[in-house]
């Protein structure tokens, strides 16, 4: 399959947030400023591509051989909470500036049920394990996208008037609600 | 009122999932497009997080501090899993078009927010009583939720169909009338389901405006007594208590 096009379907079309719904407590709970909306992001995708890989490995090389298929669930999500914890301190003790960096937001993403779903979609979908890792990247640079949008329009929000029972969760629900018409729109795009 | 009953309370209505903490936001939004798919999933997480609320405050006193983040996950998704080969078994139509928020429930907020913030520190029955209580409070929020999308997007209620007898019934009386007023008023051709309703941007408008319907009558109620009103707020990461959600754990490290 063209890899472009498999990027932009995952990264776009099908948008982890907007059309799939996964990962929304991040994305509306991290989303206040630019700055840290884009340390989130950038920490999803480094999680969630190496998330992606690891569970596909486990599941062709594991999972499959035994038939223990069907705990499925169980082993991806310890894998997953394992290998956060692995990461932070493989990149604490290797590489402290990139993990001042993404720190903080290493912790959070353990239940971000983005990596989780991405994880068992490309089971269900048989993806190989290369394009499992593919369709974990870019889905995650999918959410970096749209969770920097969001951030960097919640930052104009703070300076209009909102009506006071718009205040809060409604407006930035109205946001992102607008947010997935203009990704629908992108379906056109292939 | 009792403490169990006092516990439903909580879940219901003072502490709503859904409306008041905006937790599982992800299965609220995604899998609501019809009632029934509502239900079905506010039900199964209700049965999860029942069964590993009890099982979570029967093992308290068992469960090392330091492990009792993966020992939860382990004990939520080993429930999850069997109420998944239930489901499948039994209801595999509603199993499969819940797809991939079955399995995604382990991660749901709601029930790793109870067993860090209640369970684990609770005797058996009140945990139990406060996983039905926030259940029930789940499911009528999913299903608040699901009836409006699936009334306003397909025009059927539960499966059934509304739309059509009501636009047979304004076609039989006011289009029988040559009545150009009444007919612009009410033009049976321009009945139709709004599809936006069921596709996901439907989901962000309906629930932004069920929390600000519900903002504006808290904000009513709170200017007769005089009081400050408790809205809805999205929860700012570090003053947050539920250290066990994503993205608002923040305050733990």
């Amino acid at each position: 399959m063209n890899v472009i096009l498999f990027a932009i379907s995952a990264a776009l079309l099908s948008n982890v947030v907007l059309s799939q719904f996964l990962g929304i407590c991040p994305f509306l709970g991290v989303s206040k400023k630019v700055g840290t909306a884009a340390g989130m992001g950038a920490a999803v995708i480094f999680v969630m591509t190496i998330a992606s890989a690891v569970t596909s490995l486990i599941y062709y090389y594991v999972l499959v051989p035994f038939e223990l298929e069907y705990l499925n669930t169980i082993v991806f999500i310890l894998v997953i909470a394992a290998l956060v914890q692995f990461v932070e301190m493989l990149l604490k003790k290797m590489m402290p500036s990139l993990y001042q960096a993404l720190g903080v937001y290493l912790p959070l993403i353990t239940t971000n049920c983005a990596v989780l779903g991405i994880a068992l979609t490309n089971v269900q979908k048989e993806y190989s394990i290369l394009m499992s890792t593919l369709n974990g990247l870019f889905s995650a640079v999918g959410f970096a996208i749209a969770i920097i949008i969001l951030a960097g329009i919640r930052e104009k929000i703070d300076n209009n008037d909102v009506p006071e029972s718009f205040k809060g969760a409604p407006v930035v629900l109205l946001t992102a609600g607008l947010m997935a018409m203009a990704f629908m729109g992108l379906a056109g795009l292939i | 009122m009792g403490k169990l009953s006092e516990r439903l309370y909580n879940g219901i209505v003072k502490e709503n999932p859904t409306f008041v903490q905006m937790l599982g936001m992800c299965p609220t939004l995604a899998v609501t497009t019809t009632a029934i798919n509502g239900i079905g999933m506010g039900l199964a997480t209700t049965v999860i997080l029942t069964l590993s609320n009890l099982l979570i405050a029967m093992l308290r006193k068992v469960i090392p501090d330091k492990v009792r983040i993966p020992a939860f996950i382990v004990i939520i998704a080993s429930f999850v899993t069997i109420v998944q080969f239930i489901m499948e078994a039994f209801v595999p139509s509603l199993y499969a078009s819940l797809g991939l928020f079955i399995p995604l429930i382990v991660v749901n907020c709601i029930i790793l927010g109870r067993a860090e913030s209640y369970a684990s520190k609770n005797k058996p029955l009140p945990s139990v009583f406060d996983g039905i209580g926030m259940g029930l409070g789940f499911t009528i929020g999913l299903t608040c939720i699901a009836m409006v999308r699936e009334f306003f997007g397909t025009g059927c209620l539960f499966g059934f169909d509304i739309l059509t007898p009501v636009r047979e019934f304004f076609v039989n009386t006011i289009g029988g009338i040559e009545n150009d007023k009444l007919s612009y008023l009410v033009n049976p051709e321009s009945l139709n389901p709004i599809s936006i309703f069921i596709n996901p941007p439907g989901a962000f408008f309906v629930l932004a405006f069920l929390i600000a319907f519900l903002n504006y009558r808290n904000i009513k109620k709170a200017k007769k007594t005089g009081e400050k009103p408790e809205l809805c707020k999205l929860a700012d990461c570090a003053s947050c208590q539920n250290h066990a959600c994503a993205g608002k754990k923040g305050k733990e490290d």
